[in-house]
């Protein structure tokens, strides 16, 4: 590349003129921040002033742009440049919106502005044109792993779009669960009746599908590499192996039922006549809509006991709901009743969620299944029958009810592979001294999980869990996601559902994996930073293989080479930065976005001295939640301190602590880090970033006394999205908080 | 006393919503309640109740037909309709209540102290006599309907009133002769007599 040449652009508009001396700050840009040129415009990001930003890079060889102006999330279709890179500095959002318009707060909203500039020049310096690494490839075909209804709208929907698939599936036939109902509730309205199983249907438009190739009888032996490029070994019954290459994997491998046999009390694997769900629906099947005993006999009274080992804190039940069991008991006992027989639904509460929900629990009611509030204490054989034991929770009765046939709608347990974290989480749950979770996953550990992927990946074998051991990743932004890029869960392996939500998570998910395909051709990162081309890239001869990195990735992206150094797969990777914030040594960065690209900018603020009654603040605030926050406090006008300087972040994650080393030697007098929430219930983008950036804040203790500085001086907070209010007040807190503890010493 | 109701006891032991269903006004709208409770707590009288309507349903599912028949909770209903245009599943439940406490009645098996069961027989005989309300006669009754010593109390105590609607022309003291009447009080009689009977055929069989 050329010799970099700094072009400053500062705007006028928006009222950032009356409030700021834009000719002060073109200065500054000029003097400081080395910008060879710097020009100010009223209106910049209209026509005429994008124009004058890139007649400077056509002809006066501007390659790294510096705009002054408003957020950097704001008229990012004006200020997109190609072939440069670009810094903005916030003036609008970030400063005049936040300080109030007085004589008193000129000075100090001016310092602000200044500094702004100096921070985005000095980012500018260290920034580079990101590129593709050239590891792509175009590949539009894909793996499904599941012959379910899930994985068999996932291979159809992917066909439609013109990708070929090869589904496998473990046992001898396709259809999964949803093959085996006797009937199933209609896709439309009127939900209150009862349609015909089309299953059968739907295997047989994906076994005449040119597109999609089925393995029967075939589990998945090994994968490896990355999107894009995929190496996986097909393994069937017999023996025989298969190597094909895809460019994204969709894994809907559904769900087992809960063991009846841990029922004992509600009559479980002690009398054939009590059943799970499924086992009833088979048995009705088989018979034709005929509801008999294990005896062949014609069953007349048929108790549904809900919630049967789930939604339960006893241990070894299920603590969740697995959201269909209502409307499915309900479905059945319509079978009863359309068999001419008597059926009793026990439920403590009846959930039927959805459009259809209501109307399927009317249908049953008009039907005349009986419904009754309760909890089942026990299920006993009575003479030919059964005896059910409950408490009426409306009449407060004890009672009880015969019965030919009694179905526990249990849950679902998801058929996931092995949790790659489990060393890890034995090892967090002992240090928390929790141990009845360390005793609970010890016996998970121990328990033998077959893998499902079988995952070539340093970080094992199978996608992660999030609870439960469903493999869902960030269940509000991100469904269908897993910690592992280019593979996508539909269905019950991600989290409960019906055969109707496994439909529409499977189309989803089809669509995710077709995405991830086209971006890993084009070398761009997946979601959240979709469209990055940046990734990260390590100096080889810095490198300890202290192996940080590769175990930090939330997203499992970097393997390790014979030699022990780590491998990046730029294809698997996210773009959060956490390996960057991990490495000790900071060998890692990205072409854009680097260690000294966010220390420069810190180290570029004026310091005023000790005296001067002007504290500085250092904010970095992660890009997806609290910087956002932080724009829309300035769009609504709360004020907050003249003295913070805000720092997007990709994450907390990719906060390196020599940052924040480097600011209290530079003479900050506070540090503030703003991630999202960690923890089971996670808004953090990237998983694990804010978690990663709090467990490393709490050891800058040592730092913190060495420099002999009190500790209150670094914080670290879970913010959100919506605390516009919150963040202002917490940045204000701070402010006050320095001026009870004094300046800090280190300014020079 | 030999219990003229224990043959139906026995046919419906499991299955009084059936008989429900059956014999009571709107009685098949029984099994479609949720059990939300949305109507106990709007009902102004529902502390009062012995069984709010969510529980009054909820026994008849049970097959608890001598507490619910024997309730005084329907007698409690006031006809606010407070209930009907809050249930969310739609229910009738005034004019359940007042079903069941009909049926109920007609089975001989209401509370026998309840003031309204007991004024609703006043109401019905006093009406059924001449065809016409005999609003002296209803009223006298009203006041002694819990005995003499308190019959006079009452009396006592509303005497200004009755002055008052005298004087407006709204009280015939005549009336306490016998009052007015239809033109044909026996074929108001024989009407009544058939319904009672076609009535009567129709529960006949619930009767046992
Ligand atoms: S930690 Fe983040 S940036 Fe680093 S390799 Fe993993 S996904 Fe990529
Ligand atoms: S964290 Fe840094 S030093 Fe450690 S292995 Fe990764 S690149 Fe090497
Ligand atoms: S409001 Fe309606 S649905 Fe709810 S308890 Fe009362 S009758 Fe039942």
């Amino acid at each position: 590349m050329a010799d970099m040449k700094i072009g400053a652009y500062i705007c006028q508009g928006c009222g950032i003129g009356d409030r700021l001396d834009t000719a002060q700050l073109a200065n500054v840009a000029k003097r400081e921040g080395k910008a060879a040129v710097a020009k100010e415009h009223e209106f910049l990001c209209n026509a005429e002033g994008v124009k004058m930003i890139q007649d400077d890079i056509d002809n006066d060889g501007v390659n790294h742009v510096v705009i002054a102006a408003c957020s950097r999330r704001a008229k990012t279709d004006a200020f997109s440049f190609e072939g440069v890179t670009l810094s903005r500095a916030n003036l609008r959002e970030g400063v005049i919106w936040v300080r109030p318009d007085t004589d008193e707060a000129r000075e100090t909203t001016q310092e602000m502005g200044d500094d702004y500039v100096r921070m985005a020049c000095a980012e500018s310096k260290y920034m580079k044109m990101p590129a593709a690494s050239g590891e792509q490839g175009l590949l539009r075909h894909l793996l499904v792993v599941g012959g379910g209804i899930a994985g068999m709208t996932a291979a159809l929907e992917a066909a439609k779009t013109g990708y070929t698939v090869d589904l496998v599936e473990k046992s001898g036939k396709l259809g999964g669960v949803a093959g085996e109902m006797y009937k199933k509730y209609p896709a439309k309205a009127p939900y209150d009746v009862l349609a015909d199983n089309t299953t059968g249907e739907m295997i047989a438009a994906v076994e005449g599908n040119s597109a999609i190739t089925v393995h029967l009888n075939t589990t998945v032996a090994s994968t490896d590499g990355a999107p894009g490029r995929f190496s996986v070994t097909l393994a069937t019954e017999s023996g025989s192996s298969n190597d094909i290459t895809v460019g994204a994997i969709i894994q809907a491998t559904g769900f087992h039922p809960y063991d009846i046999a841990k029922l004992p009390e509600l009559g479980g694997g002690k009398s054939p006549d009590v059943m799970d769900q499924l086992a009833f629906e088979k048995m009705v099947k088989a018979n034709g809509g005929a509801i008999k005993k294990a005896d062949g006999s014609d069953a007349r009274n048929v108790v549904f006991v809900q919630c049967a080992g789930q939604r339960s804190d006893t241990e070894g039940h299920l603590p969740y709901c697995s959201g269909h069991c209502c409307m499915t008991s309900i479905k059945q006992a319509r079978y009863v009743k359309d068999a001419g027989g008597d059926a009793t639904v026990i439920f403590d509460d009846l959930r039927t969620p959805g459009a259809d929900g209501e109307d399927v629990y009317r249908g049953g009611q008009e039907a005349g299944v009986a419904f009754s509030k309760g909890t089942v204490k026990g299920v006993e054989a009575a003479g030919s029958g059964l005896k059910v034991s409950y408490n009426d929770k409306i009449l407060a009765d004890d009672t009880t009810i015969d019965a030919d046939i009694v179905v526990l709608a249990t849950g679902m347990v998801p058929a996931s592979g092995p949790n790659p974290y489990i060393a890890q989480d034995i090892e967090a749950a002992e240090k928390d001294g929790n141990a009845d979770l360390t005793a609970k996953l010890k016996a998970e550990q121990e328990a033998p999980v077959t893998s499902i992927l079988n995952l070539q990946y340093r970080q094992g074998t199978d996608v992660p869990h999030l609870k439960n051991g469903f493999t869902d990743s960030h269940f509000i932004c991100f469904p269908y996601e897993t910690r592992r890029t280019g593979i996508y869960t539909a269905g019950p392996v991600r989290r409960p559902m019906d055969a109707h939500q496994a439909i529409e998570d499977a189309t989803g998910a089809a669509l995710k994996a077709i995405q991830s395909c086209e971006n890993a051709a084009l070398g761009r990162a997946a979601h959240p930073r979709s469209g990055d081309l940046s990734f990260p890239t390590f100096r080889v001869e810095g490198c300890t293989q202290c192996k940080r990195c590769t175990v930090e990735c939330p997203f499992g992206a970097i393997n390790e080479d014979e030699k022990g150094y780590p491998q990046y797969n730029e294809a698997r990777c996210r773009r959060c930065g956490t390996c960057m914030g991990a490495c000790p040594v900071r060998v890692i960065s990205f072409e854009n976005y680097s260690v000294e690209t966010v220390g420069q900018q810190l180290k570029a603020v004026d310091m005023p001295d000790e005296f001067s009654e002007k504290p500085r603040l250092l904010v970095l605030a992660c890009e997806n939640d609290a910087y956002p926050a932080l724009d829309m406090a300035g769009m609504t006008h709360q004020e907050y301190s003249a003295y913070a300087r805000i720092i997007p972040v990709r994450c907390l994650g990719s906060v390196n602590t020599i940052w924040i080393t480097d600011a209290l030697n530079s003479g900050y007098d506070g540090v503030m880090l703003m991630g999202c929430q960690k923890g089971d219930n996670y808004q953090c983008h990237f998983v694990k970033g804010s978690e990663m950036a709090h467990y490393r804040m709490s050891k800058i203790d040592d730092t913190l006394t060495q420099l002999n500085l009190e500790k209150e001086r670094v914080q670290t907070y879970e913010v959100s999205i919506t605390d516009i209010q919150r963040i202002p007040q917490i940045i204000n807190d701070m402010e006050k908080l320095i001026g009870e503890i004094g300046m800090s010493p280190f300014k020079f | 006393m030999s219990n003229p109701n224990q043959a139906m006891v026995e046919k419906y032991r499991s299955n009084f919503l059936k008989e429900v269903e059956a014999n009571v006004e709107e009685g098949h709208w029984v099994k479609m309640c949720m059990q939300c409770g949305v109507c106990s707590g709007s009902c102004p009288l529902g502390p009062h109740w012995e069984h709010p309507p969510q529980e009054i349903f909820m026994m008849i599912r049970a097959g608890k037909r001598e507490e619910v028949l024997g309730s005084s909770s329907m007698w409690m209903c006031t006809s606010c309709y407070n209930c009907i245009a809050r249930c969310p599943r739609g229910l009738p439940i005034t004019h359940i209540m007042h079903g069941l406490a009909t049926y109920a009645k007609r089975l001989g098996l209401q509370p026998k102290t309840q003031p309204t069961a007991k004024f609703s027989q006043l109401f019905w005989s006093n009406l059924t006599k001449t065809g016409r309300v005999n609003e002296l006669k209803l009223g006298l009754s009203l006041y002694f309907m819990n005995g003499f010593a308190n019959g006079i109390k009452t009396a006592l105590k509303m005497q200004d009133v009755g002055l008052g609607m005298y004087k407006t022309g709204r009280l015939n003291p005549l009336e306490i002769l016998g009052g007015h009447s239809i033109k044909d009080t026996g074929g108001l009689q024989k009407m009544l007599k058939k319904a009672f009977e076609i009535e009567e055929a129709k529960i006949a069989e619930y009767k046992g």
